[in-house]
């Protein structure tokens, strides 16, 4: 029984080929202007590294912000929804999730069989999205990959007083005017992305296991800062921590075909 | 008698010199680096403009973020009670001032003596103040000083639909790749922006007459933009609304003469 989940995200398009519990491939690539369009792209990427047509996929499930917009999916499910599922998937004792994505986080809980019970979203805010990383990153002029590994070569921390990203961004500037090193500000930042997303996830309420999805995740530098503030351990994910949510997908997909 | 009030804020200082009841000399300069070279600088720029010295000056107090770096004060007071104050003496019916400064925006409710009755504050979100505006200028590659005229040539205004500053300029930019005119989308940011200070303003209780400002109230379309927002008139400045808070410390200053006298 094959099945896929897509998700179409604001920033990245991600998809996942599942063969009953096996994960047959996977594609991540930039979404583009048109969510139709990166949708087809994907998954025709992650059709051609596991050797299959279209006409293979028994049932697809969309998600993400563009899911309404993906013309050949069966269904389109929320991102909630879609991360929760992939996350009990990989990590059945999770009970807390949090996702950070391009423009928004979020943090869910869930109970022993994966239903989630309660989340919160932030979307309206920059602070505490992946966009505030993006931002800072530009005017480091790392990459967001680097952003996190650098954070951890710090020697002189340094904090953020400002939550704002527009305020944080000309905090930024000012220490590199002031000449300090970029591993202490990323450090900064990092720190003050993980202070925002910690209060949304506390807001919840932290039962262990936590583990992150989302691209963010990838980011080490966060979730150090994040395990610190929430004290918590956070459980790393057996796959890429961006591919959850299409992962989610892929497993409602299964389900609605009785697997 | 000569007083003064010196307003040193985060982007522009301040200066205003009064002659008993007249103003004889206002200042506006971009802030320097050190709130204390502002001080000097704009000072000593309204004290040419009055063509005296600072000797003359009887009292001085200061005020705005860099208010405990001027030197040459007296005394220093909170920017909430000096826009009071300044709006006050331009305009005696003032019960609420809205200020709207570079980086941050205040709602300010007067009693009918005009002391500070209540007040809230935004300084946390870029939203509402006037970075937003100048963001967006930046981004539309217009002036800020054009902003205000060009929102009133709009025939389509668009409707902004994200409030945080980060998300807005990425929704101007795909508004400007979709074709939609430039003044559309101007009458849209000022709506958004009006509707953001509206809502500080509508915490506190409306209570007329109502004034804006700082350097914000100098852009009609904000002007306009915030009297539809509140569903009001708003009465209108003669006097440069930049220098409202600079004029409430002179003011203030002539009271502190006239006591110790």
């Amino acid at each position: 029984m094959i099945v896929a989940g897509c998700d179409v995200g604001s920033l990245t398009t991600k998809a996942v080929i599942l063969n009953n519990k096996r994960i047959l491939s996977q594609a991540i690539i930039s979404s583009g202007f048109k969510p139709e369009e990166s949708a087809r792209e994907v998954m025709a990427t992650a059709l051609s590294f596991a050797g299959l047509s279209t006409d293979d996929i028994q049932y697809c499930v969309g998600t993400g912000y563009g899911r309404e917009r993906i013309p050949f999916v069966s269904t389109a499910l929320s991102e909630i929804a879609c991360h929760a599922k992939g996350a009990h998937w990989l990590l059945p004792t999770a009970r807390t999730v949090i996702d950070i994505g391009g423009q928004d986080c979020k943090a869910m809980k869930l109970d022993a069989q994966g239903n989630v019970v309660r989340f919160f979203t932030n979307d309206k805010c920059a602070a505490g999205t992946g966009r505030f990383l993006e931002v800072m990153a530009n005017i480091l002029g790392f990459d967001l990959d680097e952003l996190g590994k650098v954070s951890l070569q710090a020697k002189d921390p340094l904090s953020l007083a400002s939550t704002c990203t527009a305020w944080a961004q000309a905090e930024v500037i000012h220490h590199l005017n002031a000449k300090r090193t970029k591993s202490d500000i990323a450090s900064a930042v990092n720190q003050a992305m993980a202070a925002r997303v910690a209060i949304l996830a506390r807001s919840v309420g932290i039962e262990k296991d936590v583990c992150m999805t989302g691209g963010v995740a990838k980011n080490a530098g966060v979730v150090s800062a994040l395990e610190r503030l929430l004290d918590v351990k956070i459980r790393r994910l057996r796959i890429d921590p961006q591919l959850v949510g299409a992962l989610g997908a892929a497993v409602h997909a299964r389900q609605k075909i009785g697997g | 008698m000569y007083v003064a009030g010196c307003d040193v804020g985060s982007l522009s200082a301040k200066a205003v010199i009064m002659k008993d009841t007249d103003i004889v000399a206002s200042r506006v300069i971009y802030a320097r680096p050190e709130p204390e070279e502002s001080a000097r600088e704009v000072m000593d720029a309204a004290l040419a403009q009055a063509g005296i010295t600072m000797r003359e000056i009887e009292s001085c107090v200061g005020t705005g973020y860099g208010r405990n770096s001027i030197p040459f004060a007296v005394a220093v007071e909170s920017e909430i009670a000096c826009h009071g104050k300044g709006a006050r003496w331009l305009i005696p019916e003032v019960r609420m001032v809205i200020d709207i400064g570079g980086q941050d925006a205040k709602a300010i409710r007067l009693d009918e003596q005009g002391n500070v009755a209540r007040y809230a504050y935004n300084d946390k979100c870029a939203s509402g103040t006037g970075r937003f505006l100048e963001i967006m200028a930046g981004a539309l590659g217009v002036r800020i000083e054009d902003m205000g005229e060009l929102s009133f040539q709009a025939k389509n205004p668009v409707t902004i639909s994200n409030q945080c500053v980060v998300f807005a300029e990425t929704e101007i930019i795909s508004l400007i790749n979709d074709g939609r005119d430039l003044s559309d989308i101007m009458y849209g940011l000022h709506r958004a922006m009006a509707h953001r200070v509206a809502s500080l303003a509508k915490g506190i209780e409306l209570e007329r007459e109502i004034t804006m400002t700082g350097g914000v109230a100098k852009n009609i379309g904000m002007f306009r933009a915030l009297e539809e927002a509140l569903g009001v008139n708003l009465r209108q400045m003669e006097t440069d609304p930049q220098i409202i808070g600079a004029l409430g410390a002179a003011v203030m200053a002539r009271e502190l003469a006239a006591g110790s006298s």
